[in-house]
This record gives C-alpha cells, sequence and structure tokens, in this order.
C-alpha cells in the first residue's frame, strides 16, 4: 500500500519542530505501525539522512517505551492498543497519517517522536511503593486477598507507563497513570498502612512536575492501552481527601 | 585449558547456601555506605540487585539502557514463576523442583546452584506478595496455582498473563524506594560500551548516554552485570528490540570467560514471521498446547484452507511420534519437530514457516466459551498482530528463538572470572543447563538479585574496606574510554551502503540456519565463514547516518549488532566443539535411530567456558559437572 506520512521531526528540546512530508509505497497491511517506520527510516538512511527517532522494546504492548500520536490520537485509531500494536491493516492504501510525539511541558521532547517520560519515574519514586525490606517478608499465605481485591488490584497495576493519558489529556494531566499506581496498592491489605502518606506524596510530585489538573474528561481511558479506568481517579481522589481529612 | 574451579561450599547440597551464608564474610554497615556498586541492567536480575544492595546501605549507580527501569525485557514474560510451595499438597518441594530443573537441563547444568535457586524459591514468593505483586487468588483469598512446562506439580504462580510485568513492578517499586532514599542513583538511557579492568578486578565500566552521545566514566567497588539475555543475535526472536550482548561481550573481552554460548532455547509456539518487514517474533503462551492440537497437511505444499484439509490428511505429527505427552513434549522437541516439519515442505502460512494450533476439537469438546475463558486474551492478541479469529482458522505457531542458557560463566559467588564482576540472571550461564524449564528463568533472575548476590558480594568487599574508589583518570580507564570512541568514530565514517538492520538480519537469518534448533559440523563450519565474512562487510559497507553526539538510534543499533557479529561466531565454535546432543543443543551427527538426542557425558559431562584472545581462536576452559544428589538418566518423553 502507498502512504503519504506527516511526521513531526525536531532537532532537541530547544530547537523549533515542524511536520514534514514522506512516502512510502510499499507498505504492507501485515506490518506493524513500527514497522512501517523501520521502512520508512531506511529510506532515510539509503538517503545519507539523519532518521526519525522514535522510543520502542518490546513490541508486544507491554514495555510502554512506544507512543505516539497518529493523527491526532495517541497510539493511533486501534481501542486498548499501544503504537506497536497497531497494524497497517487498520489504514487504506493511499492514506495520509500525521505522526506526532507525546506532547506535554512535563514531557520534554528529546528528538522527532521521543519524549522524556522521566517524570513518571519521579511521581513512582515519591511515593508509589510499599516500603518493605526485600528479606523481611512474611509467609505470602498469611495474607489472604480476595480474588476480587486481586483482580481489581491488577487491573490498576497492568499500567505500562506509557504516558498516552497525558499526552490525550487537554490539561496535560498524570492523574490516570498516578491513579493506578495508588489504587493497585491501596486495594492490598499490604498496602493500606502507607495509604495516606503515599496518596499526598504522589499527588504532590505530580503537581511539582507540571502536569496539570484532572477535569474529567475522560480522554485518557479512551486512549490508553490497558484500557485503565478513570474509576481510579475517583478513588484517588477519594483517598487524597481522606488523607487530608485525616479519617 | 585449565579445570575451572566454582567454589562450591562442602556439605551436603541442601546445607551449602545455608553454610555458606553462616561462613562468609560481611560488610558492617558503616562500610557499606562508602562503598559504591555499579549495577547494569534494571530487570528482575539487576533491579532486584540494585534494590538489595540499597537497602543494605551500598551506594548503588544503577544503569539502563532504557528510558525507564521499568522497561527491562523482564516485563514481557507472560507465563509465571514456579515455586516450591506446596501449596497444592500435590507432593512438591525443593528437592523435587531441583530435580525437575537438572532433568530439564539434560544434565548440563551445576547442582548446587540449582538447588539453591530451587530453595529460594519459597522465599521469593513471600518477598513479591509483600511488595503488592497481585498473583491470581482462590476464592478462599490464597495465592493460586498452575502446571506449567511439562512437570507433575502444580507450582507456578501468576498474574493472568502478565507475571513478568508484575514481578518486575514490584522491584521497580523497590528500586524507587531506594532512589528515594538517595542510596541509588539512577542512570537511564545510558548503554554500557565496556567494562574497566585492573590488574585482572572489574574498577569501573564505560556508558555512553544515549541522549547526549557523552562518553562517561563510572568507577566502583564492584560491578554487577544484569543485562539480560542474547538471543536476539537472531533478529527474529521473542526479545526486544534493544536486547543486546554488549555489556557480557565486552567483559568477555576483558576477561570474563563466556560459558556454554551455543545453548539457545527456541520456543515453540511464537507467532512466525509474517512478511520481510518483520522486525520481532510475539510468543504465545505455550499454555495453549494444552487444548489445541499441532498438525501440518500431510502432503507437502498442500495449500488448502486448513478447514478443508479432512483428519486423514493431516499429520498430527506430535501425537504421531510422542504418543505420551502428544502436544505437551517439551519445548526443545516441539520446536524441533516443527522445523523438521517445516523444512519438509510441510510449513503452513504465508511464508510457509509455521505450522497449524488447532482448537476445533477444543471448542467441539468443551465449548466456545470454556475456551475463551481459558485463552480469550491470547486469542484475542493473536487477531490483533494477524488478523485472524482463531475460533474459526487454526493459528499459525512457528519456533521462535527465546531464551539463551549460554552467558558469563559464573561461580557459585556469581562471580565471572574477572576479580569483582559478577553476573546475575540470564546474562550468566549458571542455573539451565542446556534448556530451561519454563517460568524458572523469573525465578533465577529474581533470587539472583534479590538474595544470593546480596551476600556473596559481601563475602567480596569485605576485603575491599580499605581501598578507595580508582580514580576515573587511570590509564585503564583512558584506554577503554578511547577505544569506545574510536569504535563509534569508525562506524560513523564507514559511510557504506547497507543500514545496521541487513546486517543484523542476515546474520540472524545465518545463525537460525547454521547454529539453530539443530547444527551439523558442516552447518556450523558453514556459519563460521559466513558470519565472518558478513563481519568484514559490515566495517566496510555498514551506512550509519547522523552523529555521534546526540540521540542516534541506528549508531546504538550499529554498537550492538558489531559485538553480535563476534559472539556468534563463538555460538558456532562452542556448538560445533560438543559433540554430542543435549538439551536445547542438537548435532545431527549425534542421534539415535529415532531421531532422539545422543548425550555423551563421560565426553561432554562439562560446561564449556570460552576465554577470549585478541588474535586467534578462543581458548576452551571446563567445568566438569558431578552429580551427587540425581542419578544421571536419559530424558525419555516417548
Ligand atoms: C516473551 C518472553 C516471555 C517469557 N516468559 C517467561 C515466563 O513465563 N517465565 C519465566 O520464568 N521466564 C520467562 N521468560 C524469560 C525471562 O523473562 C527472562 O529470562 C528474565 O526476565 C531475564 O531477566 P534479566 O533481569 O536477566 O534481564 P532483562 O529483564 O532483560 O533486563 C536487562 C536489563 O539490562 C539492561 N541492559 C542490557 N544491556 C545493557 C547495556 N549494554 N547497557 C546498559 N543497560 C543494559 C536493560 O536496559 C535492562 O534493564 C520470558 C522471556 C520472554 C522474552
Ligand atoms: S494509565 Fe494507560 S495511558 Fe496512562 S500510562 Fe498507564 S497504560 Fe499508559
Ligand atoms: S514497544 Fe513496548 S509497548 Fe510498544
Amino acid at each position: 500500500m502507498e502512504l503519504n506520512l506527516r511526521i513531526w521531526r525536531q532537532d532537541g528540546p530547544d530547537t523549533p519542530g515542524q511536520l514534514v512530508d514522506y512516502h512510502l509505497d510499499n507498505a504492507d497491511p501485515g506490518m506493524s505501525f513500527l514497522e512501517m517506520l523501520d521502512a520508512v527510516n531506511e529510506q532515510l538512511i539509503n538517503n545519507g539522512e539523519r532518521v526519525i527517532e522514535f522510543d520502542h522494546d518490546c513490541r508486544e504492548g507491554i514495555c510502554g517505551s512506544c507512543g505516539m500520536v497518529i493523527n491526532g490520537r495517541p497510539h493511533g485509531p486501534a481501542q486498548g492498543s499501544s503504537t506497536c500494536q497497531l497494524h497497517m491493516r487498520s489504514f487504506q492504501n493511499g492514506d495520509q497519517i500525521t505522526i506526532e510525539p507525546f506532547r506535554a511541558s512535563a514531557f520534554p521532547i528529546i528528538r522527532d517522536l521521543k519524549v522524556d517520560r522521566s517524570a513518571f519515574d519521579r511521581i513512582i519514586d515519591s511515593g508509589g511503593y510499599i516500603s518493605t525490606n526485600i528479606a523481611a517478608a512474611p509467609e505470602a499465605n498469611s495474607i489472604l486477598i480476595s480474588k476480587d481485591e486481586a483482580s481489581h488490584a491488577f487491573d490498576a497495576a497492568a499500567c505500562i507507563g506509557c504516558g498516552a493519558c497525558v499526552a490525550s489529556c487537554k490539561n496535560a494531566s498524570a492523574a490516570l497513570f498516578t491513579s493506578a499506581k495508588v489504587t493497585h496498592l491501596v486495594n492490598l491489605p499490604q498496602g493500606k498502612v502507607e495509604r495516606s502518606t503515599r496518596v499526598v506524596q504522589m499527588v504532590n510530585q505530580m503537581d511539582t512536575e507540571g502536569f496539570g489538573a484532572c477535569s474529567f474528561t475522560e480522554a485518557c481511558e479512551a486512549v490508553c492501552p490497558q484500557q485503565i479506568s478513570v474509576n481510579h481517579i475517583a478513588q484517588m481522589n477519594w483517598e487524597y481527601n481522606r488523607a487530608k481529612l485525616g479519617i | 585449558m585449565t579445570m575451572l574451579d566454582a567454589k562450591i561450599p562442602n556439605g551436603p547440597i541442601e546445607k551449602k547456601w545455608s553454610e555458606y551464608q553462616a561462613t562468609c564474610s560481611l560488610v558492617n554497615a558503616a562500610n557499606r555506605k562508602r562503598m559504591t556498586v555499579i549495577v547494569i541492567g534494571s530487570g528482575l536480575a539487576g533491579g532486584g540487585a540494585a534494590a538489595a544492595l540499597g537497602e543494605l546501605g551500598y551506594h548503588v549507580k544503577l544503569f539502563c539502557f532504557h528510558d525507564s527501569t521499568r522497561r527491562a525485557h523482564s516485563v514481557a514474560a507472560q507465563g509465571g514463576v514456579n515455586a516450591a510451595k506446596n501449596y497444592q499438597n500435590d507432593g512438591d518441594n525443593v528437592y523435587r523442583m531441583f530435580y525437575d530443573a537438572i532433568k530439564g537441563g539434560d544434565y548440563r547444568s551445576r547442582e548446587a546452584n540449582v538447588y539453591r535457586m530451587a530453595e529460594l524459591s519459597v522465599r521469593l514468593i513471600d518477598t513479591c506478595v509483600a511488595q503488592g505483586v497481585p498473583f491470581a487468588r482462590e476464592y478462599g483469598g490464597s495465592l493460586g496455582n498452575r502446571s506449567f512446562g511439562g512437570v507433575q506439580v502444580e507450582r507456578t504462580f501468576y498474574a493472568q498473563g502478565q507475571t513478568g510485568q508484575q514481578l518486575l513492578m514490584g522491584t521497580n517499586s523497590a528500586i524507587a524506594r531506594q532512589v528515594k532514599a538517595g542510596r541509588i542513583e539512577r542512570f537511564s538511557r545510558h548503554e554500557m560500551l565496556d567494562l574497566v579492568v585492573k590488574n585482572g578486578r572489574a574498577i569501573g565500566v564505560i556508558v555512553r548516554d544515549a541522549i547526549t552521545g557523552e562518553i562517561e566514566r563510572h568507577a566502583a567497588h564492584a560491578v554487577v552485570l544484569g543485562t539480560g539475555g542474547y538471543a536476539k543475535i537472531y533478529y527474529l526472536s521473542t526479545m526486544a528490540m534493544g536486547c543486546n550482548a554488549t555489556a557480557a561481550w565486552k567483559a568477555h573481552k576483558r576477561g570474563a570467560f563466556l560459558a556454554n554460548p551455543s545453548f539457545v532455547q527456541v520456543h515453540p509456539t511464537s507467532l512466525p514471521a509474517l512478511g520481510k518487514h518483520q522486525s520481532k517474533l510475539t510468543l504465545m503462551s505455550e499454555s495453549l498446547r494444552n487444548d489445541g492440537r499441532i498438525w501440518v497437511p500431510a502432503r507437502a505444499g498442500d495449500d488448502r484452507s486448513p478447514e478443508k484439509i479432512p483428519d486423514s490428511e493431516r499429520d498430527y505429527y506430535l501425537e504421531r511420534k510422542y504418543p505420551a505427552f502428544g502436544n505437551l513434549t517439551p519445548r526443545d522437541i516441539a520446536a524441533r519437530a516443527a522445523k523438521e516439519q517445516i523444512d519438509a515442505g510441510h510449513g503452513v502460512g504465508p511464508m510457509r514457516n509455521a505450522v497449524f494450533l488447532d482448537f476445533r476439537d477444543a471448542i467441539a469438546q468443551h465449548g466456545r466459551e470454556t475456551i475463551q475463558s481459558r485463552y480469550g486474551n491470547l486469542f484475542g492478541m493473536y487477531q490483533k498482530i494477524t488478523g485472524i479469529d482463531a475460533y474459526v482458522t487454526p493459528m499459525l505457531i512457528a519456533p521462535s528463538p527465546h531464551f539463551t542458557m549460554g552467558g558469563l560463566w559464573v561461580d557459585y559467588e556469581l562471580m565471572t572470572t574477572i576479580e569483582g564482576l559478577y553476573a546475575c540472571g540470564e546474562c550468566n550461564f549458571a542455573d539451565h543447563g542446556s534448556n530451561r524449564l519454563g517460568a524458572n528463568s523469573l525465578l533465577q533472575a529474581c533470587v539472583d538479585g534479590y538474595f544470593i548476590l546480596p551476600s556473596t558480594i559481601g563475602n567480596f568487599l569485605s576485603s575491599r574496606i580499605k581501598e578507595p574508589l580508582s580514580p576515573t583518570d587511570g590509564p585503564e580507564f583512558d584506554q577503554a574510554e578511547s577505544k569506545a570512541r574510536e569504535d563509534i568514530q569508525k562506524l560513523l565514517s564507514i559511510k557504506g551502503r547497507q543500514p545496521v538492520d541487513y546486517f543484523h538480519r542476515t546474520l540472524g537469518a545465518t545463525l537460525w540456519d547454521c547454529c539453530g534448533i539443530s547444527r551439523s559440523r558442516e552447518s556450523l563450519n558453514r556459519g563460521i565463514e559466513q558470519i565472518r565474512e558478513l563481519r568484514e562487510q559490515f566495517w566496510n559497507d555498514v551506512n550509519i547516518t547522523g552523529g555521534a553526539h546526540e540521540p542516534n538510534s541506528e549508531l546504538e543499533k550499529a554498537t550492538r549488532v558489531m559485538d553480535f557479529l563476534e559472539l556468534g561466531e563463538l555460538m558456532c565454535i562452542d556448538a560445533l566443539h560438543r559433540e554430542e546432543s543435549c538439551g536445547a543443543h542438537f548435532r545431527e551427527e549425534y542421534q539415535t535411530k529415532e531421531g532422539e538426542s545422543l548425550r555423551n557425558d563421560e565426553g561432554f559431562g562439562y560446561v564449556s567456558a570460552w576465554q577470549h584472545r585478541a588474535e586467534g581462536e578462543p581458548i576452551l576452559h571446563k567445568e566438569p559437572l558431578s552429580f551427587e544428589a540425581v542419578n544421571v538418566m536419559t530424558r525419555n518423553y516417548k
């Protein structure tokens, strides 16, 4: 298939960027989206030009490395899919596809489609863990957890840290990401001990990093490759208020 | 050639580790603070080691090439992690688990290490649960298990199909906690390019900052590699795009022996390459083999659609050849049998490189709903990737390189042959022999990092307490840094005609052909020739655009492929020297009349550990394997 691509090129965080047109005439519907970009890059190399930089690794939707805005939508048109899981059969011969980086002031552009998401790591550092020493754990079955609790925690813990939620949000809020960690841990008995300090620290860090406030448009859930529910945000807000009120 | 000493503690196997712990030297808390340990890799092994060392109070510098420690390829493991908890009361215990791994590894692993892995499995689950890993649960709230990878007990713990991700989020949270405590300094997007060695001891590393392109020097009292496996050398594999051998290979060139490099596990149920553009292969969980039946058309080249091929014209070759285990034969046997069918022209799919995995009978027997409840997510994933509905049409599956049993040689303490350099997780060779059992490698990576290294590294560092860090302006750092710079300059200056991927793909195809599921003297000699030529061509004809002092993913690929091109040759040399078939290593010359592996314990009952030489062939060293706690037997899955 033939494709007309408009791809964001930007040398570095402080240089201006622009959309540049590329043409690919031998795309295959079975290609993944990233394999399609590999093909564009191969053309660039053959012309002696530097390649389009983008992050990727596992190419099976679990590491959270990949992510770009495809025709205005983070991770592109497929529901519950990361960019690497999107295949060209989702497009038509002759389509024009616009590809841009995840944009948010807390995610500075490194180059082209590559952005710096280390703010997410710092949110986790601020308290997204259970303070247990590796060798100090009690016998595993001494903590009983109902199937429901475990699966509720799992649903939140499934977040891959890709940042699409931020990119989709008009406020560039990291609420879905942060809430996923908050609820993963608070829904488990072993995570309840630090519930108050954790949520306050994480929310504060989220603000410090320059993410916007959540105004509940639910755009994040719609683009999340793991289909993390916005209910987690509601629960995080509840936890935050609870902590602030000291109940 | 020398015989290697693994420094295995004396005493009965079940007491060795506790004996070791009771007698090894310790570093006191005040001194730990003054000592720096570099950890390369943030997967379960490296990340676990970093967190554990941080907890102990060491100053840890943690490096990974990913943009975040949370993305190490451990994240992709689906199936589960084994532990001898015996929660199911089905007769499991540490010895049985140990025995299964020794037998599964076809008697090419080191007893003492394997026993320790099984022993520590019990505590691992406790640690993970305390961290908040949401393992599957029973209705009463206790932990659930399933059976996995051809063993008779249910000892596998799992979190849906995302066990690796969940374990890694546990590790990552332990890392985060130490970062906050100021004990781990985190260096993401930093790739180790070389090891710095002084008088036979590891004193630091050379890394490249992937954003600025800056080459940096870092010194430490000890260096730990947890850099994962090298199956990406085949290009098409279940590994992530960035998986590489660079850290291990550079350590090898600095004096660390590389053990059993030709032992590579090929997974029987991955998705096949569907076109020339294919960049990686996605694993389909092996659990599918519980209900799916594997077949190919009996007539080579039969290209009717599968539904149109009547049963009488199908060859359910696993059921035919291995009636006792049928579709559940161990990975290596299933993978080899598939390759045989494909090579004989029975392959199916657009590139004729696959076999069918068919759920027709299971759906007829159990109903679509049951099958959906068991494998719904896998069927969904399959459809996402291929566009095919596997409830209606059989899946296409193919063997794919998946795991490397080979790796840096380490002794009982996980120290390589370079003093102060440790290797943990998939990048060492220790626990899986010539074939890894399913769900044992997450385990190995975790126990290496969380439990073993923190003890053994103390035993080494206790004698180094008074020593300051090596200054980073010493001649060894100078030399290693200029070597890294020269390599990069050279690579960028070639400006040839072929992109890096061309060389990687070609190398992968060569290895798959010559040193893959089955190998022969002829194929291996051919492989060595071809790899040498390809390496020569690479250094004359590779085309890398962009510069050294900026983000440059092509340059990153090139420094990795440059090392793969050397490692590939050593894999062939190792496979050529091992004139027997064992586990995943199948030499065509050494098989029974029925086509089964013919192991040669007398001639090859050892670990091959290769020493690099700047010029000429590598030198073979041997670690003889002796078995005291088990009787050595021949595998029989008929
Ligand atoms: C698809 C798949 C499914 C699997 N399923 C299972 C399963 O169900 N059960 C099981 O037990 N095992 C499974 N395995 C195997 C298991 O996941 C791995 O063996 C294990 O996770 C390896 O962990 P590790 O910490 O050694 O390496 P990794 O997790 O690969 O981590 C390597 C780390 O090293 C870093 N690194 C590498 N090179 C460099 C460098 N040069 N410089 C700086 N940093 C570097 C990377 O950034 C990364 O942080 C599976 C493997 C695959 C591929
Ligand atoms: S919540 Fe969803 S979109 Fe946001 S980082 Fe996690 S997986 Fe990505
Ligand atoms: S590359 Fe790992 S999620 Fe897309």
